[in-house]
Parts: C-alpha cells; sequence; structure tokens
C-alpha cells in the first residue's frame, strides 16, 4: 500500500506542491472571496499628519447610491476598543491608545477617519466625496531627535512625552561580561560611528484584505494575515465575541514579510462594519493604502562606540539607539528593537557590551516587524564599524572579524548579550565564501584599479552574520515581557487508507510548508511524500498555533511535527504488535513497517496499523480506534544560522552608479530539509537586503505626507536591479532540536545589506568616503565623493 | 452602460460595462477570472498582466489595470487561467515556473508568466540580461528573480521546441542525519549553466 522509499525525502529538493494552483490561476486570495449579500467597504484616511478633527459629516454620503451604511469613529463610541500591542517591553512604557477609527484626532497621514459600505467597491470609494470632514492642523514632529528635546510638539499631548520607553542591557549588571566604560577607559582604539537605517515599507505583492461574515453563532474573518491564530484571539479580546466562535481563515496570502504580522485597524473596521449591517463585509486596500497605512520597518538612529586593542581585538562595545515607533505601537512595535539587543555582539566574543534604546513616537505611520525585525539592523551597524575598526588599523577587514569570532571547537558559547549558541562554524562558511568569490584575485584588482586612478572603483564587501531566529522559548519571551509564548503545534491523522492528514499551527505565505512538512513526515512515518497533506491557516482546522514569522516554522513548528509523528508511531507500535501477537518491544520500525525482530517476514505497515484501528475488530484491551496525535514544542532556545556573505561592487566614481559584480553567499542554515525552497529563499533574502542598501527608502516630506506613497516612488527593485546570486552553504546541524535545522528566512536579509553597504564605501576609502547613508542611490554616492574631497 | 464583446480563455462574452470599468475589474469580478490580481494602482508591478490581441489579432502582453473593458471589445483576452492546454497539460512556461522553484507565495506569477510568454514571443531566445530587462515592468518581492529568469529562459528553450530541461531534483550529500560539518553540493545548477 505505502511506496518503499529508496532515500530519505529530507534532503531532497523536491518541486512544490504548492505550485500547480498557483500557476494556473486557482487560487484563493481574499479578494477573490465572494459570499451571498457580501457589501464592500471604502475608508476615507487622513490627508494631514496631525490634527484635531473638529467635524466629521456622513449623511451626504449616505444618500449616494448603493450606500448601506456610513460612519466614524465617534459613531463607534464603546464598541471599538485599542489595537493591541503584545510586547509592553518595560513595566513604564508609554503605551497610548489606538483606535482603528480615529476618535477627536488624527497622528499620521492615512490614519482611517470614516468608512463607507455600499453595494459595490466602487460605490464605496466614489461615496468617500461626500463625506465633509474639518481637520484643525496641529503641529507636526517626525524626526526623532527634534521629538525628544525640550518643549516638542506632542504626538499623544495627553502623555506630555514622545518617548515610549527606555531599555537597557548592560554586561555588568546582566553578570555576562565587563563594564564597557572600563573598556573604554583602557582601549588603544575607539570607533565612534552613526548609521542611519532608514523606514522600509514590507511591500509584500498581495494588497491586504479581510472578510467578514457576522454571527450570529460563528463569526468569520478571511484575512491576508501572517496570524489566524493570533488574531482570532485578540479579535476575542477586542470585541467581546467570545473565542470559541470566530473562526480566521487565511486562506492564500501573497507575501508577508513582517507585514501582515499585524491586528490592523482595517480588520478591525471591517469586522464593525460588518456587525452593524448584519451582513458580509468586504475590505480591499489599494497599493496607495497599503503605503500609507499598513505598518513600516527600520527607521532606526544607532550610535556605536567600539573599543579595541591595536592587535584588534575588541574589547567592548556600546550601542546608543532610537527606534521609531511611528505614531502608535503596534502588535510588536517595542520589541522589535529588543531583538537586535542580542545581536550587536554577532558572532564576536566581546568581553563587555551596553545597548540602550528608546522607542520615540513621531506623526508617521506605525514601524513593526519587518524581515529580520532588530537583527538586520544590529548586523549592519556591528559589521559596518568591524570594517571601520580594519581601517582603523590598517587591517584586512576579514582578519579584523578572525581575531574576534568564536572558533568552532568553543561551541557551545554563552555570549556577552547571555545567549547561549548552540553550533556554529564561522571559519568552514568563510573560508568556502573566500574561495567561491577569489577574494585575493579580487583584493589584488582593486588595487590595480586604485593605482591606475580608474574612475570606476572595485569594492570589497564583507558580511559574517548569525541571528538568532526559530522564535522562540517561552520562557525567554515571558522574560522580555511578550504576551505570548513561542511553542508551536502539530497533529497527525492516519487515515483508513493510508494517507495521512497534517495539520500545523504555522502559516505559510510562501514558504513552501506544504512541500516541507510532507518531506518530514515521509521520513518519520514512513510513506510516500504523496501520501501527505498539510491543513492550515483556518482555526476550524489549524484549532492551535503561533503562525509564521521570525524564521520559526521549522525550527519550531518542524519539530512539533517530528513529536507528533513519534506518538503515532508509538501506537502503532502496540497495534501492530497486537496483530502480529509478540512484544513491541520485538518490533523494529523502519520505512513504514514494523517487522519482528529475527523474523522480518512477520511485519506490518502502518498503513495496515491504520486500516486495523479504523475497523477497529481486533485492538488490544483499552487502546482507542484511532491512530491521531497531537503535539506542541516549545524550544529551549533559539536557533542561531550563520554565514559568510561576499560582495563585489564597482563603482562609477563620476556618477555615483554602483553596480555589483559578484555576490556570493555560504549559509549555514544547519540540516537542509529542502534545498531548492533554501535557495529561494536565500535569493529572496539577498535581494530585500540589496534593496535596503540601495534602493528602497520611505520618505515624508516636512509635513508629514509620504513622498513614496506607490510604486512608482517606492523603488521596489526590479529583475533588471538586481544580479544573480551565487549561493551555497555548509552545513553544521543545529544541536538544539532533534532536526537539526535551523531557520533560513531572514537570513539573507540579515547578511546582505552590510555586506554591500560595505563594498560601496570599500570602493571608495581612496576619495577619503568612510560611509554613504543608505540606500546608496547614485545620488548619495556621488555627493559623497565631492564631500569628501578635500 | 457599454456594450462589449470579447473573448476571454476561448470563451465569448458579451456583456453591459459602466465604462470606467478596468479590465482586470471585468475579468474578476464580472466573469470570475480571479486567477488575475491587482497589486498596484500605478501599473508598476504588472500582477495583472494579461495577453490581449492587438488589431493584428497578434496577442500582446497588456497590464488590465491600465486597460479600460470597453478598449477590449472584440479582442481575444487570454490570462493565466486559459494558459494550459485543453487537456490541461501545463503551458512550457507555467512548467518551467514551477521546476526551477520561480514562484514563491505566487501573487505576482500569473502577471510574470503571462509578461514571459510574451517576451518569448518577441525574443524566442533570450539572455539573462533580456529576460531581466524584458520583465522590468513585473515586481516579485519573494524569489529575487533569479529562479525566473532561469525558468524564463528554460521555457524559451521548450518553446522553441528544444531538447527537456533535467528536472532540477537531485540529492544532496550531507543532507541526513547528525554529521560534522560538511560541504553539500549544490542542488540546482547555477544560472551560468541554466543559460546555456
Amino acid at each position: 500500500m505505502t511506496a518503499t522509499l529508496s532515500q530519505p525525502e529530507v534532503g531532497r529538493a523536491r518541486l512544490r506542491k504548492e505550485d500547480v494552483r498557483l500557476i494556473t490561476g486557482r487560487t484563493q486570495w481574499t479578494d477573490n472571496i465572494a459570499l451571498p449579500g457580501m457589501l464592500h467597504l471604502a475608508i476615507l484616511r487622513s490627508p494631514v499628519a496631525h490634527a484635531r478633527i473638529s467635524r466629521v459629516e456622513v449623511t451626504e454620503a449616505l444618500s449616494r447610491p448603493n450606500v448601506v451604511a456610513a460612519f466614524t469613529g465617534a459613531d463607534l463610541g464603546e464598541r471599538q476598543a485599542s489595537l493591541p500591542c503584545a510586547w509592553p517591553v518595560t513595566e513604564d512604557m508609554v503605551h497610548p491608545d489606538h483606535l482603528p477609527l480615529a476618535v477627536g484626532e488624527v497622528r499620521h497621514v492615512g490614519e482611517p477617519v470614516a468608512v463607507v459600505v455600499a453595494r459595490d467597491a466602487a460605490s464605496a470609494v466614489d461615496a468617500l466625496e461626500a463625506i465633509d470632514v474639518e481637520y484643525e492642523p496641529l503641529p507636526v514632529v517626525l524626526d526623532m531627535e527634534e521629538a525628544l528635546a525640550e518643549g516638542a510638539p506632542l504626538v499623544h499631548a495627553d502623555k506630555g512625552t514622545n518617548k515610549s520607553f527606555t531599555w537597557v542591557f548592560d554586561s555588568a549588571e546582566a553578570g555576562t561580561g565587563g563594564a564597557v566604560a572600563d573598556a573604554q577607559a583602557q582601549a588603544e582604539v575607539v570607533v565612534r560611528r552613526r548609521y542611519v537605517q532608514q523606514r522600509l515599507i514590507p511591500a509584500f505583492m498581495e494588497p491586504r484584505s479581510v472578510v467578514v461574515n457576522p454571527g450570529p453563532g460563528e463569526w468569520t474573518m478571511w484575512s491576508a494575515t501572517q496570524i489566524p491564530h493570533i488574531l482570532r484571539l485578540m479579535l476575542a479580546l477586542l470585541t467581546g465575541v467570545p473565542e470559541h466562535q470566530i473562526r480566521v481563515i487565511a486562506p492564500d496570502v501573497g507575501g508577508g514579510f513582517g507585514g501582515k504580522l499585524q491586528v490592523t485597524p482595517e480588520e478591525m473596521i471591517t469586522f464593525f462594519a460588518a456587525e452593524r449591517v448584519g451582513r458580509p463585509v468586504k475590505y480591499t486596500e489599494t497599493r496607495s493604502d497599503t503605503m500609507v497605512s499598513a505598518h513600516h520597518g527600520r527607521d532606526m538612529i544607532q550610535d556605536l562606540t567600539l573599543s579595541a586593542r591595536r592587535d584588534g581585538t575588541v574589547t567592548g562595545l556600546d550601542v546608543k539607539l532610537l527606534s521609531n515607533m511611528g505614531a502608535y505601537l503596534g502588535l510588536v512595535t517595542p520589541g522589535v528593537p529588543i531583538l537586535g539587543a542580542f545581536m550587536y555582539n554577532a558572532i564576536y566574543k566581546f568581553p563587555a557590551y551596553r545597548f540602550e534604546c528608546s522607542g520615540v513616537f513621531t506623526n508617521t505611520t506605525r514601524t513593526d516587524a519587518y524581515r529580520g525585525a532588530g537583527r538586520p539592523e544590529a548586523t549592519y551597524a556591528i559589521e559596518r564599524v568591524m570594517d571601520e575598526l580594519a581601517v582603523e588599523l590598517g587591517l584586512d577587514p576579514m582578519e579584523v572579524r578572525r581575531r574576534n569570532w568564536i572558533r568552532h571547537e568553543e561551541f557551545p558559547f554563552t555570549t556577552v548579550a547571555g545567549l547561549v549558541y548552540d553550533s556554529g562554524n564561522y571559519e568552514a562558511a568563510t573560508d568556502k565564501a573566500m574561495s567561491l568569490f577569489g577574494y585575493d584575485e579580487l583584493r589584488a584588482e582593486q588595487a590595480a584599479r586604485r593605482s591606475s586612478g580608474d574612475p570606476v572603483q572595485l569594492g570589497i564587501g564583507i558580511s559574517t552574520y548569525t541571528e538568532m531566529c526559530g522564535l522562540a522559548p517561552s520562557r525567554v519571551l515571558g522574560a522580555l515581557r511578550y504576551g505570548a509564548g513561542g511553542w508551536e503545534s502539530a497533529s497527525i491523522r492516519m487515515l483508513p487508507t493510508g494517507k495521512v492528514e497534517v495539520i500545523t499551527g504555522t502559516s505559510p505565505h510562501g514558504q513552501g510548508h506544504l512541500t516541507a512538512w510532507s518531506q518530514i513526515v515521509a521520513d518519520q512515518l514512513g510513506v510516500a511524500f504523496e501520501d501527505v497533506e498539510v491543513r492550515f491557516g483556518d482555526t476550524r482546522v489549524s484549532h492551535k498555533g503561533l503562525d509564521t514569522y521570525g524564521s520559526r516554522s521549522l525550527a519550531v513548528g518542524g519539530i512539533a511535527l517530528v513529536q507528533a509523528c513519534d506518538k503515532v508511531v508509538a501506537k502503532a507500535r502496540t497495534v501492530a504488535a497486537h496483530l502480529l501477537e509478540c512484544s513491541p518491544d520485538d518490533l523494529e520500525f523502519s520505512a513504514g513497517t514494523f517487522r519482528v525482530r529475527g523474523t522480518p517476514e512477520a511485519a506490518k505497515s502502518i498503513a495496515d496499523c491504520a486500516l486495523a484501528v479504523f475497523a477497529a475488530h481486533n485492538l488490544p484491551d483499552g487502546v482507542e480506534p484511532t491512530l491521531d496525535s497531537d503535539a506542541t514544542f516549545d524550544p529551549q532556545t533559539f536557533s542561531f544560522p550563520h554565514g559568510t556573505h561576499l560582495c563585489a561592487t564597482e563603482v562609477d566614481t563620476e556618477t555615483g552608479t554602483v553596480n555589483i559584480r559578484r555576490y556570493v553567499c555560504v549559509d549555514d542554515v544547519g540540516r537542509v530539509v529542502n534545498p531548492l525552497i533554501v535557495e529561494g529563499q536565500v535569493h529572496g533574502g539577498v535581494a530585500q537586503g540589496i534593496a535596503q542598501a540601495l534602493f528602497e527608502e520611505a520618505v515624508y516630506d516636512a509635513d508629514g505626507n509620504l513622498l513614496t506613497g506607490s510604486f512608482v516612488d517606492y523603488t521596489l527593485p526590479s529583475a533588471a536591479d538586481l544580479p544573480d546570486i551565487e549561493t551555497d552553504r555548509t552545513e553544521t546541524p543545529a544541536t538544539s532540536n532533534p532536526l537539526g535545522v535551523k531557520g533560513v528566512g531572514e537570513a539573507g536579509t540579515i547578511a546582505a545589506t552590510p555586506a554591500v553597504v560595505n563594498a560601496v564605501v570599500d570602493a571608495l576609502r581612496p576619495y577619503g568616503v568612510n560611509d554613504i547613508r543608505m540606500p546608496c542611490t547614485p545620488e548619495r554616492v556621488w555627493r559623497a565623493i565631492q564631500e569628501a574631497r578635500p | 452602460m457599454a456594450r462589449i464583446s470579447v473573448t476571454v480563455d476561448g470563451v465569448a462574452y458579451a456583456d453591459d460595462v459602466p465604462p470606467r470599468t478596468l479590465l482586470v475589474h471585468y475579468l474578476r469580478d464580472q466573469l470570475g477570472k480571479v486567477g488575475t490580481v491587482v497589486g498596484c494602482d500605478t501599473s508598476n508591478c504588472g500582477a495583472c498582466t494579461v495577453l490581449m490581441t492587438d488589431p493584428q489579432g497578434e496577442p500582446r502582453a497588456v497590464k488590465s489595470c491600465s486597460v479600460l473593458a470597453v478598449q477590449a471589445d472584440g479582442a481575444a483576452v487570454t490570462t493565466v487561467e486559459g494558459l494550459a492546454g485543453p487537456d490541461g497539460q501545463l503551458h512550457p512556461m507555467q512548467r518551467a515556473f514551477h521546476e526551477r522553484h520561480a514562484l514563491q507565495c505566487g501573487f505576482c506569477t500569473p502577471g510574470m508568466i503571462m509578461a514571459a510568454v510574451d517576451l518569448v514571443r518577441e525574443v524566442p531566445e533570450p539572455t539573462p540580461e533580456q529576460v531581466r530587462k524584458g520583465l522590468e515592468g513585473n515586481l516579485c518581492r519573494c524569489t529575487g528573480y533569479q529562479n525566473i529568469v532561469r525558468a524564463v529562459i528554460d521555457a524559451a528553450g521548450q518553446m522553441r521546441g528544444g531538447a527537456a530541461v533535467p528536472p532540477p531534483e537531485a540529492a544532496v550529500a550531507g543532507g541526513n542525519g547528525p554529521a560534522p560539518a560538511q560541504p553539500a553540493t549544490q542542488p540546482v545548477p547555477v544560472a551560468a549553466e541554466a543559460a546555456s
């Protein structure tokens, strides 16, 4: 019944099961959903960054054709509650209310002010014109340092401050290292640098969409979200509808990158609209809506002080960070810079470390998780400043890294930030990358171009990164004051025909869980890859889960899957033993079949057991007639992928144009389930990292208008803008989980940005350039050259 | 209302549409052709790309968010739903996207595939650079485009009647079980090989 497997599934470059629907257009995006009687919702958004709403009138809109309802935040009254922030990082964090539909005041361009519900989407949008709003402008504050200055305009006047929190980690206080003040006092070299993480927009390709079919009985919400389970819980808490009467479905979801890790005003507004009209309501945003209303990412100012000896040994690192919250706190907004706090020491053995971060309110769209969330920022800063130290000491930048990194024989290693890295081999990844890249040859070419005064200079950029992912051990999250845990859930149902239904609490939106989870289960149960089907993203089917973000799905959800399989095998063993009239201990299980030791012809496959359990004619006493299992896995530690990325750029010193000539990366993501998917994740991750380095920036004008409010102005790279990425791997299995796997979703993005900017700056060292603010556009590069010239 | 006659994926339709209706909304909302999607409102992303016959009857890629439904009057439109053969056999471009892992979330994929089909019609033997430039009007946030370039070049070969490319699946050394750090072989030919 079950195919005998010639080779393990894990490790095979299986083509994806997901693809067939997606390449033939038989998709289930939220915006495809049409229910009988469904109405459409349009949202009027604030055109100003900060104002008192003195009047908002929807009567005229109600008289427009096809309009069923129109309402304001005031109309919702007590029905709407503040949107959640699940991560109050300090006890005294300033946490202003954030109502889905503004009442009395707007605090950023794009904030929802009023809504229209109509028979069709066009009528709803048309009727927005008939809503009359009077805004009394209030002073706007956009810059974080201005926002913290005495007398600054306040984003939330009632709070009396624009500072949300200050969070500190000090290795001397934590007992994980020395004091940075001592390190600085005794330093032979001190490097001080300021880096600016520009604001980015996640820009998933599918605009967000939500459909609500109201109760009574069951309320169903379809949403283009990464987090159906968290959303269900939050809906219950925010609406008072009992949790068991809420069903959330994340159907096909077109990318997220953290941008759909949110409980949004639009979800709540659509919920309240459906409640008011008693009919299903759909809201699908335009791209212009997405740009101003979906949360942004990054936007930090980083001040670093690195202390070192003249031999290149780093003796201490001090980090002072300002993190722009925007006008409100999202689901994990304050936690984003804190995730970075443990990563500034990166792969290095720094003896002293201090990190201090303040969260700052401004009249901008709120920020929150975007691919990497805190860790790309940290990695950028440390990898940039390691290059600066190398220049200061006249050493090769790779040599400076070698002198400071954790050697492979030193794992497990407790870092100065207090994390225990379970595994890694930085030497192996680096050696492989250097050799693929042709590091020495490229350095020779660089020297030749420098001496000949070539107007096109060559630069070489290094990024030797690690990251903490696989979010997360629940106890650690609790200690960091996060509101939930970090476990993941999985269930197995063996069907009578020997087919396997897998239910996972992860919620993929492009990552290929259907394929990868099938591979894992096929190996664990000894069934065929084709005989496994994976269900997810619907709380009626997948009751329990914590969804997909933070490179957690495989490293946490994958282990839950293994545990659930183990339980099924254990039960099947008792059934097989009963059928074979032997002791369970006499059976060995391989390739899906239990065999009696020494009598291999006496055998029962796991499919035989499934059928026997279904019939239930002949089961051991007390054994329930199911071959199903549930498992939940809570990791004991994070996952620490690492790698070495090398970038060679050609910089035209006359035009400022940057061309990436080579991009080589060797990543160590532990044991690989599907190399095709891993390579795809690396490609996409690196592309987003390059995009931060060279192309993307969310720009506001002095009044707080988002100037990059569409794909015309927000320069998402196209195929023509990006190079081929040369990928390879080393494979140091994680010792912290039974599969030996690590996360991969964010690694490329974390690694790539500093590799590229280091390469651009390296090309221009002879011109006296030692930094260029991201993105390194031709204009910025050209100006940097002009300004550095004596 | 304006009366239009348009053939979509081989089926002839006659409909009254408000004159301002965009072709993509006609396809999605009136015909239920929801395989074609809207990704932006400035015709930058190309997710809505379909083929529409020009006055000479030649199918050309258009961004259906930038075409009025009334402009499609008399034309034949092919969406991603109509690309496979009548027996469901995938078009070489669809097959190549699958075999080269040229999609992740899949939202840009319908438009990317249709634009790529048009590109290969114009340039039957494209170089990687020509593919990259030719697909400039189609944005993807997941893949970094590299596997899309591989897929288009593979499909172009098939569409010219070239030999089938070997499937990319390959065993991976060092991929199983706890083992000391060791190199893994490349699972997929690098782009340079794919280009040959």
